[in-house]
């Protein structure tokens, strides 16, 4: 142990004499999504203005949330900044886990009114507490091919269709032995994953997760339809192997021009637009993600935020990056270096009204549009006592959400029927439920 | 009475090996040529890929962009080589005492030495990553090292106390009459004959070492991630990645699939478990 | 020729293994004991008051727990017959006289030195993917319909990925053991007039059984907790189709955060290890004379 200290001083004693005196060295947990890896290759910029460096721990998004958790909830300090999203922020706020930005609003160069107020409450607790500063924010729309469409002779819809529409018109894409699939989405298990489709087409089709007592519905009339439109949609028109698709593997899948609709998030659009990044630039566009008996909670909200846990020691180095890394000066700077249709979206006014962006990036409006129409306050039919579209915002929903999308994936991959899937899962709520209480 | 074996038998005996090594290997030479492509080309189908497409370096300045290669490999080098020293002092006086001083119960240790290896590790990792917060381990290349070897110390001392107990005790008594104390007799007798033995063990500790993917990611933020974290980040799809998959996970194996084809003979020859009479 | 003095030296030298592998298991395994009669859930900071039974019962009753039993049993064994068949005939073949020797058996060999993860990612995605994969690349240029691996037999793919890293390990041991082998008696049986399956059902299988021993013991030990290979490619599904017991554990407590309950699904899986202890310790007894 005495060897370890003398090593430990050593190094540190090198650390402080090789850099200026305030410089510190922080650890940031990201998440290997294409703007993350972006902010990675421009923070030495940030290293050089102030002296300081950043430790990058890249991980894939179920590690990293399993090790940030991990690390929080255990007041573990590994980290001094991580990245977690809509779900996480509210709750740790909550518990204390993270430390409050509220003094943002003080700094008039950064403008924090200029965040989208809507963006801003989903990383907030109930008393108005800001836990996290977003890089990108999103909604859900559905992304279409011109080229395919025009060529089977598929109408374009006007506003929103319904899934019966959408059904038809991947039908009619459908054409594998030209490598063309009617529709990708997301089958791989995991709520972040397929429930996140799945959860906006259930809310679609007048299903809720919880009734007015926190009592499961997944045996409901309403998940059984939207489940058993959803397998029988992939099961015929969608790509082979669909159940271990998650957004990365279906995002790749439609770069490479081999699906002709998709519904998933809108922050791919940046990707898939890009003409240096995707096959299908040129022959892309989109219209709203389906409804079917109601058109709430059909589009759902998600942001990537990044937030200081409590836990750390270096509060004020790590709040200096993170407003670094979502001021306007980085938005411009992303703008300047990998082109104005790569910037983040949905995360500032000015950014999205900038008409280099708009200019880029014409749809960019459309996207902004959507994210603001998103109530994750009144997200389905029927009342429900939780907030968030395509989440529930408590603790427990990460257990159930990922077992239901086991459960789904078991009945996509045909290894049980649609009934025995929700079946399982309001048995598997209802046991989750009752063991943390909401069910007496 | 050695038979001459005909030159045919040894071809045909050759064409099976060979076959059927070649698949065993494929799997690596697949990710090794990918390494060396684009990503546009590495999606394509197999025989263009062979065929008709150029070489490139690009994926492995992707990977070592998005984080320094030589950290983790150096972490990696560290903790393996490291846990498999620490493990060795330890258990080459318990294996000594075991074979040379059997007890009733000898066995009976060794089978619970072997039975701690069990132990599920996603089931104490809670308790583990408490005790690391609170004495200050976690993402510490010292801590990492500790919970490698308590892994395989039972291994290490397995192996050792088969390789000394072939080795006659005889031996080590006449170097006793002439006078060598316990320390001496174990450092300068049993040691140097055990050392094919020693070596085996040596190599397949730091291989175990080198590829343990639990504790290591989980233990570990940024200082003291070895090579089984610099993998982490690729084990879901950005885009196209299969070159960059390819070039990463090259990189995280060569070192040890180099250290073992070196070693392949002392590995062939040392790894007994006694199970050799 | 144990004196006293040497006995009180061996025990003096035993004792930094032994001790510190007693702390290795019991502090964890006390703390793990304590944990699983709290109702403790790292999301939910605060009190944590005792559970009693509760995370016993929670997760006996868990509707996984059943298949993870089963997809554990299945997985080790299905491991297990694979290597040990294939390992004793690659073992036999390299163990005749070729040209390459060498070279041959460094590729054999090789899939051994392929950290789990790695080989996970690079069968899930450069083979079994059905759009891109190798093998689906070449079921749709033959005209058939490219089989999706992790939907259609998920348990049997993870078979296979795991498998292909241990056979070498199985070839290894099960060579040396071969390479050991009294040639003059092999030679002495052929004259007999005993042909080959005599050969080696009568010499060989007798000579590798300690090797074949010591094979499922140390696989055992490492195939019971298989989980990196799972949770890279199938993370425990479609469904429960590749959960096993360490999967449920670490779906308990690293993705619920239900320390409580993990642990109890920990100590449960500390019963059962320790079950299958001592089957293998009666087992190794008769083979090895330790």
């Amino acid at each position: 142990m005495s060897l370890r200290n003398t090593l430990a001083s050593a190094t540190a004693l090198s650390l402080v004499m090789g850099a200026g005196a305030f410089a510190e060295e922080i650890t940031v947990a990201t998440v290997n999504n294409a703007d993350m890896i972006v902010m990675q290759e421009l923070a030495p910029q940030w290293e050089e203005a102030t002296g300081n460096t950043i430790n990058w721990v890249v991980l894939e998004e179920n590690v990293l949330r399993q090790r940030t958790t991990q690390d929080i909830s255990t007041n573990g300090g590994s980290f001094d900044i991580m990245f977690i999203g809509a779900y996480e922020t509210p709750i740790w706020g909550a518990n204390g886990w993270l430390e409050p930005l509220n003094d943002f609003a003080d700094d008039e160069s950064y403008d924090l009114d200029d965040i989208f107020q809507l963006v801003r409450n989903g990383l907030s607790d109930t008393d108005g507490n800001l836990y996290a500063v977003p890089l990108y924010s999103e909604t859900s729309f559905t992304y279409y091919r011109t080229d395919v469409f025009d060529e089977k002779g598929i109408a374009v819809p006007e506003g929103q269709p319904t899934y019966e529409e959408f059904k038809e018109m991947a039908a009619a894409a459908h054409d594998p032995d030209n490598g063309i699939y009617g529709t990708c989405q997301r089958g791989k298990a995991g709520w972040g994953e397929n429930m996140a489709f799945v959860g906006t087409m259930a809310n679609a089709f007048g299903a809720r997760w919880f009734d007015m007592e926190w009592q499961p519905q997944l045996d409901s009339q309403e998940w059984n339809n939207a489940i058993t439109y959803y397998v029988d949609l992939m099961q015929n028109y969608g790509p082979p192997g669909s159940s271990s698709n998650g957004h990365n593997e279906n995002r790749a899948l439609f770069k490479d021009g081999k699906c002709a609709t998709w519904v998933d998030a809108t922050s791919a659009a940046t990707d898939v637009k890009n003409p240096d990044t995707s096959s299908v630039a040129d022959v892309t566009d989109f219209f709203k993600a389906p409804q079917q008996v109601t058109d709430k909670g059909t589009g759902w909200f998600w942001s990537w935020a990044l937030a200081i846990p409590a836990s750390s020691q270096k509060k004020d180095v790590a709040k200096d990056f993170l407003k670094w890394a979502t001021s306007k000066e980085y938005f411009e700077l992303v703008g300047e270096t990998k082109g104005w249709v790569a910037v983040p979206s949905g995360t500032r006014q000015s950014v999205e009204e900038d008409p280099r962006r708009l200019e880029a990036a014409p749809f960019a409006a459309t996207i902004v549009d959507a994210i603001l129409s998103v109530d994750p306050a009144d997200p389905t039919a029927e009342p429900v006592p939780y907030t968030g579209v395509q989440f529930v915002a408590i603790p427990e929903f990460q257990g159930i959400g990922n077992y239901v999308g086991q459960q789904v994936a078991a009945a996509l991959a045909g290894q049980q029927s649609v009934e025995e899937a929700l079946a399982n899962s309001q048995q598997f709520a209802v046991r989750e439920m009752t063991k943390a209480g909401y069910i007496k | 009475m050695a038979r001459a074996i005909s030159t045919k038998r040894k071809s045909v005996n050759t064409a099976i090996a060979g076959t059927l090594g070649f698949l065993m290997f494929f799997p690596i030479l697949w990710i090794l040529i990918l390494s060396f492509k684009t990503e546009e080309d590495a999606i394509r189908a197999p025989l263009q890929i062979l065929f008709d497409s150029g070489w490139t370096l690009d994926s492995f300045a992707a990977v070592q962009a998005r984080s320094d290669y030589f950290k983790h490999f150096s972490n990696s080098v560290i903790i393996s080589v490291g846990s498999t020293l620490i493990g060795l002092m330890i258990a080459i006086p318990a294996a000594w005492s075991m074979a040379f001083v059997p007890s009733k119960n000898t066995k009976n240790v060794l089978m619970w030495m072997l039975s701690t290896k069990m132990l599920p590790p996603v089931g104490v990792l809670v308790p583990i990553y408490l005790i690391f917060r609170d004495t200050g381990l976690l993402d510490s290349r010292f801590g990492l090292t500790i919970v490698l070897t308590l892994m395989n110390l039972p291994i290490i001392v397995w192996m050792l106390y088969t390789y000394f107990k072939e080795i006659p005790g005889e031996i080590l008594e006449a170097a006793r009459m002439d006078g060598a104390s316990l320390r001496e007799e174990v450092l300068y007798v049993l040691t140097p004959m055990a050392i094919p033995g020693m070596a085996s063990t040596v190599l397949l500790n730091i291989i175990l070492a080198w590829n343990e993917a639990f504790w290591t990611l989980n233990l570990t933020a940024a200082k003291a991630a070895p090579l089984t974290a610099f993998i982490a980040s690729y084990s879901s799809p950005e885009g196209l990645f299969y070159a960059k998959l390819s070039a990463a996970s090259i990189m995280a194996i060569a070192p040890i699939l180099i250290m073992g084809w070196f070693s392949q003979k002392q590995l062939v020859r040392g790894l007994t478990f006694g199970a050799v009479k | 020729m144990s004196t006293k003095a040497s006995r009180s030296a061996a025990r003096l030298m035993i004792s930094p293994a032994v001790i510190l592998l007693l702390m290795w298991m019991i502090v964890p395994l006390v703390m793990t004991v304590y944990f699983s009669f709290l109702r403790y859930n790292l999301l939910s900071p605060g009190a944590t008051p005792w559970a009693g039974w509760d995370n016993y019962y929670w997760f006996f009753t868990d509707p996984s727990f059943k298949d993870a039993i089963w997809n554990t049993l299945a997985l080790v064994g299905g491991i297990l017959l694979i290597t040990v068949i294939g390992g004793i005939g690659f073992a036999l073949l390299l163990d005749k006289p070729m040209f390459g020797t060498g070279v041959i058996r460094i590729m054999v060999i090789a899939p051994f030195f392929v950290m789990p993860t790695v080989s996970a990612l690079v069968w899930k995605n450069m083979f079994f993917n059905p759009v891109n994969g190798i093998f689906g690349n070449i079921a749709t240029s033959l005209g058939f319909q490219p089989i999706d691996f992790f939907a259609e037999i998920p348990l049997l793919s993870i078979i296979f990925i795991v498998s292909w890293m241990w056979l070498p390990f199985a070839t290894l041991i099960l060579l040396t053991a071969l390479q050991s082998l009294d040639q003059e008696q092999l030679e002495a049986a052929e004259m007999d007039g005993a042909n080959w399956g005599n050969r080696f059902w009568f010499i060989m299988l007798p000579h590798l059984a300690r090797a074949i021993t010591v094979v499922i013991l140390i696989q055992t030990i490492f195939l019971l907790s298989v989980f990196a290979e799972i949770l890279v490619t199938t993370n425990g599904g479609p469904g429960t189709a590749t959960t096993n017991l360490t999967y449920l554990i670490y779906v308990s407590s690293l993705l619920q955060f239900d320390v409580g309950m993990g642990s109890a699904g920990g100590v449960i899986a500390i019963i059962l290890a320790n079950i299958v202890a001592i089957f293998l310790m009666r087992m190794i007894g008769k083979n090895l004379d330790a």
